[in-house]
């Protein structure tokens, strides 16, 4: 599904990691630690096709990312779910409208019963209406995640999703993301919450890698 | 938990997505866009009409010099009238000559009067005859009448107007194609100010663009989107411009005793219907300008 390939990575004139050769199956849960600056972030935008690796070769979905045509990289977007560090969002569209926008760049159908249970399922209900400005941190978390995840994509990747939120509701956000794993989805996180960790591997076979030294290790498991 | 239906959901080829506006409204550019698009219809009709004007202008002032001649006879009074019975009997048996008739003395009067005023008293002066000539289509050979002219009425003088035409026509025809550079430059102008409109607006929705991305858009979605608006408003703008401009051409002022030399300023019969042609236009050139800008910028963004 994603496979890298002797990847390296260099940003902002620094080489994060380099000679990384790893695949993320389908249906697989993995978690991304590492130290601040270690290029998680960085890491999971290469797979998204968002930055380019500087050496090595990144297939997703079978197709070399920097081969890519750029509406192909669309289309593979779609078939990704991204939940960002930062939350992006169109500030003059509601949180419901927010949450669809992957619907409507597709041009697929929005059914308000579907994505008003979507939100309910996100306890967003009585934000459905809001402005992204009206929302808190953790609400605009959870916007996120159900935005990534309206689609159905056959891959989620969330940088620090429960950053922001309380216990109950990282421990309820990570059900949702083991349900769809279950569901046959792949997962990566990029978290440094090892509670968090801890916690999804009672309930899946998740896999942790860690990103040091400019090396990606499969950690030990004793997290 | 309750599986949310829309994950269980086969994905697939749906029906049209909600209409949601994903490009936010943007005060300054639109504005900009509408006056622009205003400004240039506005001056686009005055290009038109100055065109359509200068054409008739070349037309007629070709077609009727062209097609006329005129010989001026001056002679004694005693001989004045052999001399123009004279020049008449040759023009009768010219080839090329359609017509020849001599102009009376109230036609005489209209041509002076406003020179030298209505009261003159032309019967005392000792004016030239004028005899107005009408050609075929191939006129008379020029030379051989002169000649001909010179041996049977000594005093009449052959002018078949070149000496005017030749300027006339040349600087209408110059006028022309001016009017047809000022439409050119408008049209580009005015995909020059919408194209900086766009980009502007596309700079300024940055982050709108990037999370479009984020989400699968392909650029031909992200580009129509702002290409819609900026059509719509350029169209809008246009509109308001035509209708202004031919309301000033409607009002500029007619030529009274002129006419007859010039042409009517501005629109005639169905030329009217032209700057109707305008609004659509300055769309047309908006949504090429918009989507070259959009696409272009959109490169810059993975």
């Amino acid at each position: 599904m994603i496979e890298l390939q002797s990847v390296a990575m260099r940003y902002a004139g620094r080489e994060l990691f380099s000679d990384v050769s790893l695949t993320l199956a389908a249906g697989t849960f993995h978690f991304l630690t590492g130290p601040s600056g270690a290029g998680k972030t960085s890491f999971l935008k290469l797979c998204y096709a968002e930055l380019m690796a500087s050496a090595g070769q990144l297939l997703v979905f079978g197709q070399e990312a920097r081969t890519m045509q750029r509406d192909d990289v669309a289309r593979m977007r779609r078939r990704i779910g991204v939940v960002h560090q930062d939350c992006q969002f169109l500030d003059h569209l509601t949180l419901a409208q927010n949450v669809a926008l992957p619907l409507t760049v597709a041009g697929r159908a929005v059914n308000s019963d579907e994505l008003r249970e979507l939100l309910s399922w996100v306890g967003l209900s009585a934000q459905a209406e809001a402005l992204p400005a009206q929302l808190s941190g953790g609400e605009r978390q959870r916007a996120a995640l159900a935005r990534a995840v309206i689609q159905s994509p056959e891959f989620i990747l969330a940088d620090e999703p429960t950053g922001n939120l309380d216990w109950e509701m990282s421990l309820r956000l990570l059900a949702l993301l083991v349900e769809l794993n279950k569901m046959g989805k792949s997962v990566l996180i990029a978290t440094h919450d090892l509670n968090l960790i801890r916690t999804a591997k009672a309930q899946v076979p998740a896999r942790v890698l860690r990103i040091q030294n400019q090396r990606l290790q499969v950690a030990g498991a004793d997290l | 938990m309750k599986r949310p239906a829309i994950f269980v959901r086969a994905a697939g080829a749906e029906p049209r997505g909600s209409s949601v506006q994903v490009v936010p409204p943007s005060g300054f550019t639109a504005r900009l866009t509408v006056f622009s698009a205003a400004a240039m219809a506005f001056l686009a009709v005055f290009a038109l009409a100055l065109l359509l004007t200068s054409g008739r202008v070349a037309q007629s002032w070709g077609g009727e010099l062209t097609r006329s001649a005129t010989v001026r006879v001056s002679a004694p009074a005693g001989q004045m009238a052999a001399q123009v019975a004279a020049v008449l009997a040759v023009l009768e048996t010219t080839p090329g000559v359609a017509a020849a008739r001599a102009l009376d003395a109230a036609e005489m009067q209209a041509l002076l009067g406003p020179w030298l005023g209505a009261e003159l008293p032309l019967a005392t002066l000792p004016l030239p005859r004028l005899i107005e000539i009408t050609e075929t289509g191939a006129g008379p050979d020029v030379e051989g009448l002169r000649l001909r002219l010179q041996a049977e009425a000594p005093g009449a003088v052959f002018d078949d107007h070149a000496r005017w035409r030749g300027p006339l026509v040349a600087a209408a025809t110059r006028l022309k194609l001016l009017g047809l550079v000022a439409v050119g430059l408008i049209g580009a102008a005015t995909a020059a100010m919408i194209s900086l409109a766009a980009q502007a607006a596309l700079a300024a929705n940055g982050q709108v663009i990037r999370v479009l991305r984020l989400v699968g858009a392909r650029d031909v979605f992200i580009a129509r989107a702002f290409v819609r608006r900026f059509t719509l408003r350029a169209l809008a703008g246009a509109a308001l411009g035509t209708a202004a401009g031919m309301a000033a051409v409607a009002a500029l002022p007619t030529l009274d005793a002129t006419g007859a030399v010039l042409t009517a300023p501005g629109f005639v019969g169905p030329e009217w219907a032209l700057p109707l042609a305008v609004p659509p236009l300055a769309a047309l050139v908006a949504w090429a300008a918009t989507r070259s800008a959009a696409l272009v910028m959109l490169r810059g963004i993975r």
